[in-house]
Order: C-alpha cells, then structure tokens, then sequence
C-alpha cells in the first residue's frame, strides 16, 4: 500500500476564518485529537505564519510563544509544524525562538516567484537539525517552468520538500497536473499540494495531484480554512483510504473527531458568491474576512473589491490595498444600492 | 554658484545606487563628483561614469585613501559588511561620510526630520528606504497624537527593484526600520512587514503606517502631514500621500506612494530613489553650510 504524508494546518489556515482569534483552550483540545487519531504533522500558529500577527494581517488573541509552548506539551508521535514567510518573520524575532521551544517542522514560504528570500529562514532550520519544507504560495499567478525553476532554489537552500499552494483556490484539476508532475520531474524531494476550495476543487485536485506524483497532501478539519476553505481533511483520507493509499490516521476517529471540533469551535466554510469572485480572480483566499468586514463599513460590493485586488495582481500581505480600493470605490460612488 | 565651489564628492561603489547616486549628482548646484569608485571595470557604473567624464577607479576603498585631497564627502553605496571596513578610515582621513548600507555605524537620518541635528557629523545612515519612506510620518503620529501603544509600518514594493542584496538582507532590513521607527516615535511596540510583489508592469513602492492611538488627533495630524510632504516633496518629487489619516477597525491608517525619478533606476524604483534622494539632500545641506561658513575659496 503506498504512503501518503498528510499535513494538518486546521489551527493555522483556520485561524484566517476567525481572525486569528483561536482560543489556546479549542487549539490545546485539537492538538490532543490529532495526537489521538494519528495525525502525522498538525500545523499551527496565525494564518500567514510565524511573526504574523499584526494590525495589517490581524493580530492573535494568543502569542506565538504561548501556542508553541503549548502545543509542545500535547504533542508526541504527532510533529509541530509551523509556516514561516520571510518579510513578517526574522530569524533573530521568531525563528530562532520557535527552534528553541522544539518546533519539528518548518515550512518556509514565499510568493512563488520569490524563493530566494527563503535561503536564509531553511538554512537556519537545517543547520538546527530540524526539518525544513520549500512552500511557494499563490501557485496558480505563474507557469510550471517558474515553479520548477524557484522550487530549485528551495532544494538548493536544503528544503526537504515542496508544498504548492492554490492560496486563491484558483486552479482547475489540469493546472494542477501540469504544475505538479513538471516539478515532480525535476526535483529530487518530495512534492506536496496545498488546495483551496473557492470553486469546489479543493479534493479533486488535491487526488490530481496525486496522480501527477505529490505524496504530501494538506488537508484541514471541516475544510476550516480562509475563505472558502482547504481540502475537508476527514473527506480527503475517507477518499485516499477508498483509493488504497495508506495515511496511518484513523478514519473513524478521526470522524468522531470532526463532529466534536464542529460542535466545540468550528465552523465549517461554505462557497458563497464572493468566494467564487475570488477564486476567479485569483485573490489570496486570506483576504476573505478582511474584504468582507471593509466591504461592510464602506458600502461597497465585496465582488468589485476583489475583481479589482485581482487586477493590480495583489499577493499575500498586501492586505493594506483593500482599505485603498474600498475608499476609492466609495469616492467614485459604486457604492451597493440601499 | 560656479564649479569651483561646488563641494567635491566621491561615491563609493558601482552598482545601482552608486550610479543613480552619479546621475543626480550631475544635475547637482552644490555638488561635483570627482571620482567614481568601484571594484569592476566591465560594470555599467563605471561605463556610465566614463561617459559622463567622472574620473573613476576600481581599487575601491585603496583610491580614496590614495587620493585623499580629491574629494571632501563619500557616499558609501557598497554593503552593511564594506561600510564596517571604510568607515574607521575615512574618519581617520577626516572624511564627512553618507552611509547608504544598513551598516548601523552612524546617526540614522531622515531629512526631513532630523536632518539639522545630523549635519554637523562625520558619519549619517540613511536607514532602509522603508524608513525614509515611513519615519516622516510616524514621526508626525508621535508630534501630535498622545498615548501611541503601537505602530507598524508595511511596504510593498516590486520583485524588479529588490536586487541579490536586499533579498539576502530582509531581517536586517525589518529589524533596522523598526529599530528606527522606535528611535524617532518613543514608542516600544512597533512591527515592520516588506512585501516583494512580482506583477508587471511594476507596482510602485507603497507604503503604510498603522498605528493603535487613544484618542487620535485627525485635524492636528494632518495639518503636520501637509507640512512634511511638502517638504519631502521638495527632494522626493513622487512622494505622494494617497491616503489621507483615517481610523478603520481601530487602527490609524496613512498610505503614501514613492514614484522614483526615472534617474539611472526605472521610475518604479521609488524605494531606491528615496534613500538616493535623502542622501543628495543631506550632502547639498552639508555644502551650503560650508559655503554659508566660508570654508569655500
């Protein structure tokens, strides 16, 4: 039977669809859960990261320390992961102090034409003995041969893996074949795939990639994540297990566990108008509850907000252009009639 | 003022900045650069240098120390780790020096707010473009707002004009702004967060101030913004407010643009014209006083 590593970030993406205001008590819950039912990596922390919380992104109702130290205690079999973007988080701030609490994971990302700003964060983490992953995120902005080319530097830095991000759920099952099985091809550590579910895609082309030769998939409880949600994490390995794929998580505890996160904390993600906008737009699936609360306050439509952040081919962390489109719409009077 | 008085400069360094630098100092009234200074003779700085009839050398630091009576003013446009080696030498050759690298040897200024306590040293340090683009106005947040718990400033700029050196220097760039951002507002908690955006054609440099103020002075503070940007206008023609002060969600909000003059940089170099343009301000400063002090013949 052929192993798949699964890659849990429900605490970490899903911190984007409560505004990163996950209590240490449902995060410590949850952490005890995935220890249970086998979850081979649970990923925490605020929704871009490591060092992220801030009045730009949001900022956590619990610390970086707070949540590590933490979850450092719960965890055993299961590994601490963490997501690490150069630009909010410094080695000499963040980094080095999640190393010393014993993060074992660290997936270091960047905009997926920018892997050279990575170098420094994934030496950092190898030369600490710790594991480190390439992540490039916003997948869909550029063509495989771009990818291949930026994963290369990742490789060449030491990361252990790859993981593609569809952050705008905006790839169709053929992108993500063609992205996946090009870099497959021309590197020599694992691939992983990273889906959003703006246009209902997130499972199909998480088994996409798969086929095209990924064996890391991330997938999140209730599909609890920004926006329209990631790959529903209890569905994804019901799907691999039905296919032959062994994950060594246990499907019906892992259900059970689902129920209660639902009734404890979570709320499951749905595909509203806005998020198809967005995914068409291909708009970084964070933005969602920042637009939506911006939208709101200015009375303007959420859809003209994000067809424009589209247009100026805005990435994660520029979360400050959504306030400076919603007053020039307001101003130009596009206002949503009352 | 005819050429003999201009002040004499010499630029340390080849690359981008040192040639941007050399443009601008062309069109100078109180400046003249009279040696050009790099490592490579096959670089498109000393190229241009040649062409612009600069005399240029590419013994580096060994020229300057060689030629010491060519030149009263260095700006120093190589890297963090160059300006540790240069700067105990050109103080010893009695040098004033305009550090361009994120060194953290000398007084970090910013024209256009502490440019007069700064003039009359040997060593200032420009501190990272998102500083010049940023400090003026959190420095205008800390004038006129009382009870400030926080401030972070957040730049995008685009993929083209960040070159090796600035994407090998991240940390150093985001722990120098907030270093700076401490310095100049008094207030301990603040965060800085860069973004390097691919999209084409180039987005220019933007930057915001976020900022948690108890009750906040809009009318005060803008009244003191209208006073700066005009005078960073005056050197820094395309810096532009584009959002005026506005509290949303609990957060004062202020956004400026940088469109960069198009000198020997792209116009979408906007972070690299600014901390240019800061350092001709400071060095035509630095010459008008000498002239105002007789020290020219």
């Amino acid at each position: 039977m052929k192993h798949l590593l699964i890659s849990d970030p429900t605490l970490r993406d899903g911190s984007h669809a409560v505004q990163h205001q996950l209590s240490l008590e449902n995060i410590l819950f949850y952490a005890e859960y995935a220890e249970k039912v086998g979850i081979p990596i649970l990923e925490v922390g605020h929704g871009n990261g490591l060092g992220a919380s801030s009045l730009q992104l949001g900022q956590s109702l619990v610390s970086d320390s707070e949540l590590l130290e933490n979850c450092r205690l719960k965890l055993t079999n299961t590994k601490l992961g963490i997501h690490v973007i150069p630009g909010f988080a410094t080695i000499h701030k963040d980094l080095k102090n999640a190393l010393d609490i014993g993060v074992d994971v660290i997936r270091v990302a960047s905009h997926c034409t920018e892997a050279d700003i990575t170098k420094r964060h994934i030496e950092y983490c190898r030369q600490h003995d710790r594991e480190a992953y390439g992540v490039l995120m916003m997948s869909h902005m550029v063509s495989a041969a771009v990818l291949v080319e930026q994963a290369q530097k990742m490789e060449s830095y030491g990361a252990q893996a790859i993981i593609i991000m569809d952050s705008a759920g905006a790839l169709l099952p053929s992108d993500v074949y063609e992205k996946i099985s090009n870099l497959v091809q021309n590197l020599n550590i694992p691939v992983g795939f990273h889906a959003h579910n703006n246009l209902g895609m997130a499972i199909a082309n998480s088994l996409e990639a798969i086929r095209a030769g990924a064996t890391i998939l991330d997938g999140t409880l209730r599909g609890f994540g920004a926006g329209a949600g990631n790959a529903q994490l209890e569905v994804l390995v019901a799907v691999l297990h039905k296919m032959g794929f062994d994950t060594g998580i246990d499907l019906y505890q892992l259900l059970d566990f689902a129920d209660l996160a639902e009734r404890t904390f979570i709320t499951t993600p749905h595909i509203n108008s806005v998020s198809v906008i967005s995914g068409l737009n291909g708009v970084f699936s964070g933005f969602a509850k920042p637009v939506e609360r911006i939208a709101k306050e200015y009375n303007v439509d959420p859809k003209d907000i994000f067809f424009e952040l589209g247009q100026r081919k805005v990435i994660a962390g520029q979360e400050d252009f959504i306030l400076e489109i919603a007053l020039s719409l307001s101003q130009k009077g596009l206002n949503i009639s009352e | 003022m005819n050429r003999s008085k201009k002040l004499k400069v010499a630029i340390l360094g080849s690359g981008n900045i040192g040639t941007d630098l050399l443009v601008k100092i062309m069109r100078s009234d109180y400046l003249e650069c009279t040696y050009f200074v790099g490592r490579n003779e096959e670089s498109h700085g000393i190229q241009r240098a040649k062409n612009l009839g600069v005399r240029t050398s590419t013994n580096s630091i060994d020229t300057l120390i060689e030629h010491a009576d060519s030149y009263d003013l260095v700006f120093d446009a190589t890297s963090a780790t160059g300006h540790i080696i240069h700067a105990p030498i050109l103080k010893a050759l009695g040098k004033m020096v305009i550090d361009l690298t994120p060194s953290n040897i000398g007084e970090m200024c910013i024209p256009a707010v502490n440019i007069d306590s700064c003039i009359h040293l040997d060593n200032i340090n420009l501190v990272t473009c998102g500083g010049q683009a940023s400090i003026p106005l959190v420095y205008a947040i800390a004038q006129t707002q009382k009870d400030i718990q926080y401030i972070e400033v957040i730049s995008s700029i685009s993929s083209k004009s960040a070159g090796p050196a600035t994407r090998h220097n991240l940390d150093e760039y985001i722990e120098t702004t907030e270093n700076a951002i401490r310095k100049f507002s008094g207030c301990d908690e603040v965060k800085t967060i860069i973004n390097l955006n691919p999209a084409e054609p180039c987005i220019d440099m933007q930057t915001t101030i976020m900022a948690i103020v108890a009750n906040p002075d809009i009318v005060k503070l803008q009244q003191f913004l209208d006073h700066t940007v005009a005078y960073i206008q005056k050197y820094v023609p395309g810096y532009q407010l584009i959002m005026t002060p506005t509290v949303e969600n609990g957060r004062l909000i202020i956004m400026v643009k940088v469109k960069g003059r198009g000198d020997y940089l792209p116009q979408y170099a906007g972070n690299l014209d600014i901390i240019n343009c800061a350092a001709i301000a400071i060095a035509e400063e630095y010459a008008q006083k000498k002239v105002e002090r007789g020290a020219f013949i």
